[in-house]
Parts: structure tokens; sequence; C-alpha cells
């Protein structure tokens, strides 16, 4: 079992767009780390830093946002909208000496299910290497 | 705080429990607080288990319900309703899905999967003990459709929602309908022209009270969601007023039309003017002036009084409540040299060859002033490909192939006929035309998909080479007059209303459907459906038989003058609100409003519950049905503490 070595993982997915794309992952049998956890809400833009900060200061390493990009059902805004949160939650995180390192936010639209993969495995050695050094 | 909630977890024939070791899991979570029976099941969505579920909640008096099973893009709504049924209120129901994220990606490691998804049972727990009893809005629907895409699917789909009572806007963006329809000749089994069944569609359309028709309009904008869509068009004149019956100053203004480019209506292989009235088969039977070609010479008005080159291009807004797209495919175009296309001359595609055939007098066939007696037919082109994106068989091409071969010969009884194939899959009814072909002496002979066939010149000859598996691979040549590329289909190259709609595509880029076999015409934008080719290859057997699907489905949001809708929207609380304006500003649908108490509040019914006005206020006064700080937060305290 090799679920020791990877790191825990929070995904905030988005029902619409990311949600089908980490779907399809699992429905082609792309595989990635067990420790990876999916919480849908209805767009990106919605996710609250603090629900961020918290997934960190219990225990997750780090917080991947698929957000909608401009595939946003909701509105063209959604990009800079998702943009702004990260912005806003990395300088929180900076001021609570947390590394910005472990929230990442990435693109993910309703097909993209092998870059979801490729951006997970990405962070997890992002997050592992960051464990090792600290 | 639900207190009595009941759990099951579904073993998904052994999608699941293969991997997952579900009694492990009904172990780990029967104890949770607040859990009052778990249980596991072979088929949660089975009706025996969907009964048991409603008798369990009656005897137990449950007050929540987890179903651990597959996406809840599938099922939720199935359990939602169950609950229903026996009392509960739809929104005490939290789905879990162990399949997709779990069983299936983590295949290959069943610990951590059975680990995985027992933590994903407990936030789901987690956050139906917070769930609250929460009613559907009711809002009022335009009883009305727009139907974008007037071929053979939108065609049908249209008559079909008129025949229910419902408004139906058909919007067309090229000038003609029919779609690809209008371009065949005979149509397999029915033998009846293209021209034949668009005719007597059109007629039905044109003379039914309850449908628009707007042809040559494009869907530029969309706003609003299920039951309240507001959308733009832009309506592109004809430049020939009304529908000119003078055929005589017609004919003149397009004899005297300088410009000629390619017909597109025969693929290129005939060329039409700038001013072009379309063949017969192609309705309304008026006349357009192609704008992108034409030189504004003004040599044909000066023949027919009905052009008008200063016509202006308008906009037209339309409310509807449901949206049905059938916006079609394009056939594929082969790469320059690919088998030869566009290097040797007679290398045509399988849509030339069809309008070849079909304004091409009976007796001996031509093809550049040569005549035609060998052809070779080269199957699964852009199809099945190996090293290229189309994956997908195209489904119509080996018996649209074989059809019109069999025509052809009724027309021109010399041809030979040789098919090069992957296989024939000539499926169902269709089998019977192979049949006949082979009957009738049509040789067809087979390669692998790694040895495909290959299109040479040899001097003022064309050969086709083949290692025909039928014969032990043996190296088998024809020297064909005309090559035949039997091309597949391929989702639109020009396709606006995706982006403008926001359809998700597959992977093989055609519009996505929820799910193939369960929810097969409905997209996840609530209140968009699909129908025909813009799903994916169908045959025109097979478009109507969607369209119908989606016509009744879209009829289900606009047939009643209310609509149940979400009731996830954003609350205010009033008392946490300092009014700040960043959530008005944040709001796309303009639903957050100053109130007369000087705080913020939502308008239940124009909020389409995204949730940006959630991370901009300050002094986070505001919560989203459904996804709740203490909801969220629940969850993430559970998944983040592994058991």
């Amino acid at each position: 079992m090799n679920v020791t070595k990877n790191a825990r993982i929070l995904v905030f997915s988005t029902v619409k767009i990311s949600d089908p794309a980490i779907d399809m992952a699992g429905l082609l049998k792309l595989h990635y780390s067990p420790k990876v956890y999916t919480i849908s809400v209805p767009c990106s833009s919605a996710v609250k830093p603090r629900w961020i900060l918290r997934a960190l200061a219990k225990g997750f390493d780090g917080v991947f946002i698929a957000a909608d990009g401009t595939d946003c059902p909701y509105g063209e805004s959604c990009t800079e909208k998702t943009g702004e949160i990260v912005k806003k939650t990395h300088q929180l995180m900076k001021e609570s000496n947390i590394d910005p390192v472990r929230l990442k936010m990435a693109a993910i639209c309703s097909v993209c299910s092998e870059s979801f993969i490729k951006h997970i495995n990405s962070f997890n050695d992002t997050l592992l290497k960051l464990k090792t050094t600290e | 705080m639900k207190q009595r909630i009941g759990v099951y977890i579904c073993h998904c024939g052994g999608n699941i429990s293969d991997y997952v070791d579900v009694e492990m899991v009904r172990e780990a979570v029967a104890h949770e607080k607040g859990v009052a029976i778990a249980k596991t099941t072979v088929f949660a969505c089975a009706d025996s288990n969907q009964k048991e579920m409603v008798q369990d909640i009656k005897d137990n008096q449950l007050d929540a319900v987890v179903v651990a099973s597959c996406s809840p893009k599938l099922h939720e709504v199935t359990f939602r309703a169950v609950v229903e049924r026996a009392g509960l209120n739809k929104y005490n129901y939290v789905h879990a899905n162990i399949r997709e994220q779990v069983s299936w990606p983590h295949s290959d490691n069943k610990a951590g999967a059975t680990q995985k998804a027992i933590q994903i049972v407990r936030a789901a727990i987690a956050k139906v003990r917070l769930s609250e009893a929460i009613e559907p809005l009711e809002v009022d629907t335009t009883q009305a459709v727009l139907v974008i895409g007037a071929g053979i699917a939108g065609m049908k789909a249209a008559i079909a929602l008129s025949k229910m009572g419902v408004k139906v806007y058909l919007v067309e963006r090229e000038h003609f309908i029919g779609g690809r329809i209008a371009q065949w000749d005979v149509l397999c089994l029915t033998n009846e022209t293209g021209k034949e069944l668009v005719s007597r569609l059109y007629n039905e359309i044109v003379s039914n009270k309850n449908i628009t028709l707007y042809t040559g309009a494009q869907l530029i904008e969309c706003k609003g969601s299920m039951g309240n869509f507001a959308v733009k068009l832009k309506l592109n004149p004809r430049y020939v007023k009304d529908i000119c019956n003078d055929r005589a100053s017609l004919r003149k203004a397009i004899d005297v039309c300088p410009v000629e480019v390619p017909d597109e209506f025969n693929f290129g292989i005939t060329k039409r003017k700038a001013i072009y009235h379309n063949f017969p088969g192609e309705y309304p039977q008026a006349a357009v002036i192609d704008m992108n070609s034409c030189t504004r010479c003004g040599l044909c008005a000066k023949v027919c009084d009905k052009i008008d080159l200063d016509m202006k291009v308008e906009d037209l807004e339309l409310n509807v409540g449901s949206i049905l797209v059938a916006t079609g495919f394009d056939p594929y175009t082969p790469a320059e040299g690919e088998f030869g296309y566009k290097v040797i001359d007679n290398v045509v595609t399988l849509s030339q060859f069809k309008r070849l055939l079909a304004f091409s007098e009976p007796g001996k066939l031509q093809w550049k002033g040569k005549p035609v007696k060998n052809i070779a037919y080269i199957y699964c082109v852009g199809s099945r490909q190996v090293e290229g994106e189309n994956k997908y068989c195209s489904r119509y091409c080996c018996t649209a192939t074989i059809n019109t071969a069999l025509k052809a010969n009724e027309k021109f009884p010399e041809l030979n006929h040789f098919h090069f194939t992957r296989g024939i899959r000539t499926y169902g009814k269709q089998e019977q035309l192979y049949h006949n072909a082979s009957k009738s002496g049509h040789v067809f002979l087979q390669s692998y998909e790694d040895d495909p066939s290959r299109v040479e010149r040899k001097g003022d000859k064309t050969i086709v080479r083949i290692n025909d598996i039928l014969t032990n691979r043996k190296e088998l040549e024809v020297e064909a007059d005309l090559v035949v590329l039997v091309i597949g289909m391929v989702p639109r190259s020009n396709n606006s209303v995706a982006d403008i709609l926001k359809l998700p595509r597959g992977r093989d880029s055609f519009f996505n459907e929820i799910h193939m076999k369960l929810r097969p015409v409905e997209t996840v934008i609530d209140g968009i459906t699909i129908a025909g080719t813009c799903q994916g290859p169908k045959n025109v057997v097979e478009s109507i038989n969607s369209a119908l699907s989606a016509a009744i489905k879209s009829y289900s949001f606009v047939g009643k003058d209310k609509l149940m809708v979400e009731p996830v929207v954003a609350e205010v609380d009033p008392n946490l609100c300092k009014w700040c304006d960043k959530c008005t500003r944040a709001c796309p649908f303009d639903a957050i409003f100053k109130n007369e108490q000087g705080v913020a509040h939502v308008n239940d019914t124009v909020c389409k519950g995204c949730g940006m006005c959630l991370p901009v206020c300050p002094t986070n006064a505001i919560q989203l049905k459904t996804f709740t700080d203490n909801e969220i937060e629940s969850m993430i305290d559970v998944l983040a503490n592994e058991l």
C-alpha cells in the first residue's frame, strides 16, 4: 500500500464543469492518489478563503481549486474572481506563516481528466518536497 | 441536527465492491453520530432497493439519508425522489460518490480506495446531519422552446414540441433549412430522397402556427436559466426582398453576377454565383446573396428590382423556457495527401460522390470529363483513427456507402464497385443492403487498422492496393477511375453555440449528455437538451429518435406555467451585513439589492446559486443554502481527520 507516500489534498471542484472531468478520470481508470478528496461547489468563485485555511489548519497538506475558467456557466468573470480568491488567500496564508505553494488553482474543463491528473500529481510532488524540506 | 440517518453503501454490481471493501465501509460508518441504520446493497438504484429504502425510512423514522454509490450526476435525482416518496424533504439527502471518484480511479489500490470511501461517506454523513428541509422555488416559466438547427433533428423536434402545444422558435444559421439531409439523394431502406423528406417537414413547419422559423439566424447571446432564458439572435438578411416570384428576372440577376465561388451544397465540386437560388430541395425557395463573396457591383440589382443590397443585419430578442440544440455535424475533411486527397485528381469524398450522382444524368458516369467504370471506396477515413483524435466509428458511413453504390448501379449499370473496408458495420436492418451488394457482385476487401489501403498514381492511372486479410493478406490492387473516401462525422468546426451556451463536450468533442443511457438528451446545463449528430455520429433514424426524446425532455421544462427550481440560493444574515456593496457587484445576475433596512437582500427567484457573492463579503454575512459554512467545514473536518 503506497498511501503513506502521498500528500493529503483537498480539491474544491465545481458541479457542472470540473466534477465531470474528475468523474471521467475515474471512468477512464486514470489513477491518482487516494489521499485526494473532493468537495463540490457550484462555482469556483464561491470558495471562501476561510474554508481553505481551515482545511490547511486541520491537516490537509494542500488545497487545489479545480476552477471553471472560461467555461463557467455563471459568467465570464469567474476566472478573474477565482483568481482574486487565490490572491487573497495567499496573502492570508503568508500572514499566518503558511507556505502559499500549498494552495494551487488550475482551470479544469469538463473533459480535462488528463489535465486534472497531471496537475494533481505535480501538486502532490510539490507538497511532498515541501514536507521533506520542513 | 439530524439524528436518525440511514446510510446505504452500494456494490454497483462489482464496480465498487471489486475494489472497495463495502462491508468494512459499512462497519466504519455504522457508529457515526446520528446513524440509525447502515446497509450495503448490490444495486442501490434497483427498484427493490428503492422500495426497501422507503420502508426503512418509515419503519425506523429516519430523518436523513446518505447513499454512497456512483456519481451524483446519475442518481442523486433518483434517491432524492426515494426519500420524498417516504415523506422526507429531498434536501435531507446527500449523495456520496464512491465509484467515479473512488473505486474506479483507485482500482490499483484497494486499501487506499476503501479508506477513501470511508472518509467520503463520513463526510456525507456530517453534511446530511446539518442539512435543512428546504422547499423548491416556484418560478414562472416561459412556455416556449428555442430549437437551434433546422436539420432533420431540429425540424422533427420543433414539430413534436408544437404538437404538445408549445411555442417553438426554430432557428437556422444557414439561409436554407434541411441541414445535411437536403444534400442527400435516396436514403437507405425507405427509398425516399432527402429532398422529399425536407419538403414534407418544411410544409408541416410553415403551416404550423406554433412554429416560427428564422433562417440566416445566429445565436449571439444567452442569459438566464431553465424556465427563463433570454436569447439574442442576429438575423442576416437575404438581400432579396420577400420571396421573389419573378423567376425570369431572378434568373437574369444570377446570370449577370460576375462572381463564382465553390458551391458548398455540392461540397465544392461545382461553382455557384454570389447570388444564388438553391436547389429545388432547399427551402425556403428564395434566393440569397452571399455577402462574403459579393463585390457589390450592383449588376444584379439592375435586372431584378427585388434585390436590395442595403438590407441590414437585425437583432432579435426572444424569451424561452428551454433550448434544444440540434446543430449537426461536419463531414470529415481529409488532410492533403490522405489517400491521395487533393493530390490525385480522381480522389473524392463520399459527400462529393453523392452529389455527383445526384446531378449526373443517367447513362455513363463521368468525372472531370473522363468515363468512370471502376470505383474504389476507402472506408473509415477520419473515423476509427489509429493515430488521429477520432477514435470513434461514425456509424452511418458503411451503410451510406453501400446504399449509394447500389443506387449508383440503378442509374449507371456498368459501374464496378470495390470496397476497401476495415470490416463492414451495417448493423440492424441495414445488413440487408450489404447482402444485396454482395449478391450484386460488389467486391469487399478488408485490411487491419495498422495496414491501411494505399492510393497511388502510376503513370496516368490511379491504383488502390490492399493487403487483404480475407485472402490471407494477399496484396490485391484495383485500377480505379474514381476513388471515394468514405469520410466520417466530426463536430461542427464553427460552433459558437457551444461557447455561448457553455455546453460541455465529450472526449470526442461532440456535445456531452449527462449519461448516455440514463439521461441521454440532457446536458449539465439545466433546461438545455441536445439532439441529433451534434451529440455524436448517428444515422437519420437515430437522429430522429434522439430529437423526439429531447423534445419531450424540453417540454418537461416548459409544459406548465410554473417550474420548480432548486432552492440553492444565497441568504444574507441582516445582523452581520454592514452594506458595502461588494456582493451586489460580484453578483452576475443582479439578484442582490439594498433593502429598506439598509442591508443586502437576495431576490430568490433571480439568484442562480453560483455563490460568487460568498467570498467577497467582509463580514461573512452570506451563506449559500446546502453549501453553508457549517456544512462545508464539517466535511473538511471529517476528511482531514482520517480514521
